[in-house]
């Protein structure tokens, strides 16, 4: 392949210690490289911000969406983003696109491109669905994926855990994630999806899942455990139990402290919540309900086992999808919304509901300022992950307003100003002046991410990383963003450039070329499993899909063909 | 002798994957496990003949059928779809995923209509989860938990006949270990079908009056039965509060839906106010239901439609991008409007199962058939494209009824093309004839 040097750039790459230096950026092969030769292709930056490739660390991307996409044809004609969303007709290159928070496959790849991220990781996935969401990342163009299991209300892991057999939950961890193809363990309201088949969930850490001798807390201790003890290169990735009730600031800040007991087996946090925004709730009810930013802030700031994404709210609608099915029951009766439900056999549950957020609703402003305020109340960027749980909290492509309001007080006291009274005295923002810098900004959207995840290729602009590159169209050194807002967050609506693996794929805004992307995915089980320990967990999974599964063990796992182009990895045995 | 395990049938929506398939010189001797829809459909031995040659009518409708080359046939197809101004392609439901992504891509190109057959079973369906959303949950999990099975407009015995034994009625899952004994069974239905013989309550509602019924049900549900009239739906009323009983008694209720909802009187509206019904009963006690698909994959065209072009049916690619509007750009809709002046068709029968109007209209225009067999379709199509059987002859995806997808599997080789194969030799094709990568 031919080389390529990016030159003229204000480069920041804080793992490497660069923050806007006026660094060459070579490649070769796809990867960064120290120097090429005279022949390289020259990117003329021109003066312009160079990032890594942005890393998603948590969206939902394939899989569920797709009953999300079939629930609204409204949507896919709704085009609040100019040139981000909506119907566009096909091209001599592109397929035609549609939508806003449910996207089709085509439209999610060209415009995570535009906004110059290059990865993203599918947040929520049982095994036994996983073939169709592969079947949606090898349709989704130019971006690598990787996806997270579920596995907080799996039968197998809470058998397990009750029998005391950590053992069979590690085998059947590696398992799963062989079986799916995928990378990391995501843990939905433990225990919450089972009881859920029954219509209950649970109401915080202690309770007693119905139909197994074990509490979330167990469930949560167990897999982390088990976790690290493959050492797989992501920790276990948590959304709490409570989500979106207010007061459930409590079983969050329980839920970080009983993480406190468990090692991580590698230099990374032991564990990630997700969307804290949802889960930083104080009071009893919606009317004395108010932001805990503050306690989740003070606990981050003193601890350094855990890492966190935002969740941040976007204004409009939103189409939530979570395994957390008693939580999307609750929202489809509070608003009256359509409803779709989906109990996976043995594995988990998963709703679907169409919102609407109105900053005219204190309680939506205050979401909205909550997520702002986890973001600037912790003081260390390597703690915290840009994201809006697209489309949950917001669809991707508003990322580019939100990460503008984390540099700009002025923006967020201009949205502010609009908020009804009701907000000022549940929210701490109006009092927040810190601007994220453009340094802290890379961090949360690329570095941080990649390193959350455990992925050493992504996030960076160091030899040996993959070459994937973004370069707006923003002069860091002469652009003030807190003032000049608007035109920062056009710049980074439409990349520059967008290089993924040392190919240009966008270019001005446009798609360039649809290279496919790799699917990553974690191997613990081959080396890390002894064959004595495959048979017993084989025997008992014989026995458990002759009994329960309605498919045969030998259709279950993700065949070859709906992974042309993985990249394996195997942790080392501890 | 060698047995193939596992296997995938092909047929109807419960994509059973557990049938025993013996192959001797390449062909299947003996198909173990299946019911026999699905031993007929994986031995091939239809009713229909096989297609054996590509064929074309030389000089129109009145012509005989002439056996040409695969590469003469897709020729022909391509030059018929890039001269057309209105294209229209529907089917693609009894073959792979894999397939349907190049239908879709296809009909892109040539900017043409896409529908499936569920433009005359389960579109309506797809409505209603517009309007209200889709309380669901998997086969397994409704084996394991569900206590009360409501056959609603549906005969799984003649259409589904192994739904009972494998996933319903008579399963036995972890919380209902003792099979049939741990269930109740209603069937609601105008005729007394054979699945009803074996149900602990049989509503034998007037035709039509389904919305009437569930919306009665809602009454009762919450807690307005005093409103309610002595009849209702052509029932006593005594008997609509029996099942309301049964409803709210169970611990985990399902409703499987069949044609009976979708296509009478109330369509989405019908299936619409199911999924009330159900957000309702959710209040109390767990409560879903599963659409009772007849194509093996149709489901699987939905699917597939929703991610590659955000809709899951009656597409319109007219405009370059993808419109959507059942009632206007479904299959019926436009053909009977003539609107449309090409077709091609795949892995389907229109010529069966469509209204005499849109039959007449097909019979005026050029028609492009691929399948493996013949069938009422061939009668008036001018190019006829032979195709392998997916899951029989080639390897691909299929999504059972409850969204689940499996892979199907090559049981014996061929030298018929595949349904992908075809569909990517006319694009390619149409893609020459345009001369401009298509655009
Ligand atoms: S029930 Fe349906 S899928 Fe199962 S064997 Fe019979 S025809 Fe095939
Ligand atoms: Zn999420």
């Amino acid at each position: 392949m031919a080389e390529m040097v990016i030159k003229n750039g204000v480069v920041y790459d804080p793992k490497n210690g660069v923050d806007g230096e006026r660094n060459e950026i070579c490649i070769k092969d796809g990867k960064i490289v120290d120097n090429v030769g005279a022949g390289a292709k020259v990117v003329d930056a021109e003066g312009c911000l160079v990032l890594p490739g942005g890393v998603d660390g948590h969206t939902h991307c394939a899989g569920k969406i797709n009953t999300a996409r079939i629930m609204s044809p409204h949507d896919m004609r709704y085009a609040p983003v100019a040139g981000l969303s909506g119907p566009e007709p096909r091209t001599k290159l592109l397929r035609p696109q549609v939508g806003y928070n449910t996207p089709n496959t085509h439209g999610i790849g060209y415009r995570y491109s535009k906004l110059g991220y290059t990865t993203i990781a599918e947040a929520a996935i049982t095994p036994m669905m996983a073939r169709h969401m592969h079947e949606e990342f090898e349709s989704i163009p130019i971006l690598d994926k990787l996806a997270l299991v579920l596995l907080g209300s799996n039968w197998q892991v809470m058998q397990y855990i009750q029998d005391g057999d950590s053992e069979m939950l590690k085998s059947y961890m590696a398992w799963a994630l062989l079986a799916s193809r995928g990378y990391g363990v995501k843990i939905v309201n433990p225990g919450g999806g089972s009881n859920w088949t029954w219509g209950k969930n649970v109401s915080g850490l202690d309770d007693k899942v119905i139909d197994f001798d074990v509490t979330p807390a167990d469930i949560l201790v167990g897999l982390a455990e088990a976790n690290e003890a493959l050492n797989l290169p992501h920790s276990i990735h948590v959304h709490c139990n409570n989500l979106g009730i207010p007061g459930n600031i409590t079983t969050t800040l329980a839920t970080m402290k009983l993480l406190e007991k468990v090692k991580a087996s590698q230099d990374r946090q032991v564990m990630h919540l997700t969307h804290m925004q949802f889960h930083s709730y104080t009071g009893t009810s919606w009317m004395d309900f108010a932001s805990g930013s503050d306690q989740i802030a003070d606990y981050m700031n003193s601890h350094d086992h855990l890492t966190f994404d935002m969740g941040q709210m976007i204004f409009g609608p939103a189409m939530t999808m979570t395994a957390d099915g008693p939580t999307e029951y609750r929202n489809a009766r509070m608003f009256d919304a359509k409803w779709s439900n989906y109990d996976q056999e043995l594995e988990d549950a998963g709703g679907i509901v169409p919102l609407s957020y109105t900053p005219q609703h204190f309680a939506h402003a205050t979401m909205w300022s909550i997520g702002l305020e986890l973001a600037l109340l912790v003081k260390d960027p390597w703690k915290v992950m840009f994201t809006t749980d697209n489309p949950n909290g917001g669809a991707f492509v508003n990322y580019p307003e939100a990460q503008v309001l984390l540099m700009s007080d002025k923006k967020r006291q201009e949205v502010i100003a609009g908020f009804p009274d009701m907000t000022m005295d549940r929210i701490s923002l109006p009092n927040i002046d810190r601007e994220l810098d453009w340094g802290e900004m890379t961090v949360m959207t690329r570095s941080m991410p990649a390193k959350m995840l455990g992925l050493d290729v992504k996030g960076h602009l160091g030899a040996g990383a993959d070459a994937d590159v973004a370069i707006y169209d923003v002069k860091p050194d002469k652009v003030d963003v807190s003032v000049e807002h608007e035109a920062v967050k056009k710049a980074l609506s439409f990349a520059k450039y967008t290089i993924k693996g040392g190919e240009i794929v966008v270019q001005d805004g446009e798609i360039m070329a649809l290279p496919k992307g790799k699917v990553y995915w974690v191997n613990a089980y081959e080396n890390g499993i002894v064959q004595a320990e495959k048979d017993r967990l084989m025997t008992d999974l014989e026995e458990r899909f002759k009994k329960y599964y309605s498919i045969q063990l030998s259709n279950y796992m993700v065949e070859d063909a709906y992974v042309p182009r993985p990249v394996e990895i195997r942790p080392e045995v501890a | 002798m060698p047995v193939i395990k596992d296997v995938v049938c092909t047929f109807c929506g419960c994509l059973c994957d557990d049938l025993e398939v013996t192959v001797e010189d390449n062909k299947i001797t003996k198909v173990g496990k299946a019911c026999k829809l699905g031993r007929a459909k994986t031995m091939g031995m239809f009713l229909h003949e096989r297609i054996e040659k590509p064929m074309i009518r030389k000089n129109g409708k009145d012509s005989e059928l002439e056996e040409c080359s695969y590469d003469e046939a897709i020729t022909k197809a391509a030059e018929i779809l890039v001269a057309a101004k209105r294209p229209m392609s529907y089917g693609w439901c009894s073959t792979s995923c894999e397939a349907i992504e190049k239908a879709v891509v296809l009909a892109e190109e040539t900017g043409s209509l896409l529908d499936s057959t569920a433009n005359v079973c389960h579109g309506p369906s797809a409505l209603a989860t517009q309007e209200k959303g889709a309380p669901s949950c998997s086969l397994g999990t409704a084996k394991n938990y569900a206590d009360l099975i409501i056959f609603w407009g549906c005969n799984p015995v003649h259409a589904h006949p192994r739904h009972q034994t494998r996933y319903s009625t008579m399963a036995k899952g972890a919380f209902t270990p003792n099979g049939k004994k741990d269930k109740k069974m209603v069937v609601v239905d105008p005729r007394n079908t054979d699945t009803a013989k074996k149900a602990d309550l049989l509503l034998q509602l007037k035709p039509g009056s389904d919305y009437v019924l569930i919306e009665s049900l809602r009454a009762i549900v919450n807690g307005h039965a005093d409103i309610l009239p002595d009849e209702i739906a052509g029932l006593p009323k005594a008997k609509v509060m029996e099942l309301a009983d049964m409803c709210k008694a169970s611990k985990f209720g399902i409703i499987y839906f069949g044609m009976g909802i979708t296509q009478t009187r109330g369509r989405y509206k019908s299936g619409d106010n199911v999924a009330s019904l159900l957000s309702d009963l959710n209040q109390t006690n767990k409560f879903v239901m599963i659409g009772m698909r007849g194509h093996y994959n149709v489901t699987g065209f939905g699917q597939v439609a929703a991610w590659e072009a955000g809709f899951p049916m009656a597409i319109d690619f007219s405009r370059g991008s993808a419109y959507y509007n059942p009632g206007e750009t479904g299959t019926n809709d436009v053909l009977m409007r003539r609107e449309v002046d090409a077709f091609i068709t795949g892995a389907a029968d229109p010529g069966a199962h469509f209204p005499q109007e849109s039959i007449k209209h097909l019979y005026k225009i050029p028609a492009i058939q691929v399948d493996g067999y013949a069938n009422p379709t061939t009668e008036f199509s001018d190019v006829v494209i032979p195709a392998a059987i997916a899951g029989v002859e080639c390897d691909g995806t299929a999504y059972r009824m409850d969204g689940q997808p499996i892979r199907m599997k090559k049981l014996i080789e061929t030298t018929f093309k595949t349904d992908e194969e075809i569909l990517t030799e006319i694009i390619a094709k149409v893609r020459e004839l345009k001369g401009n990568g298509g655009a």
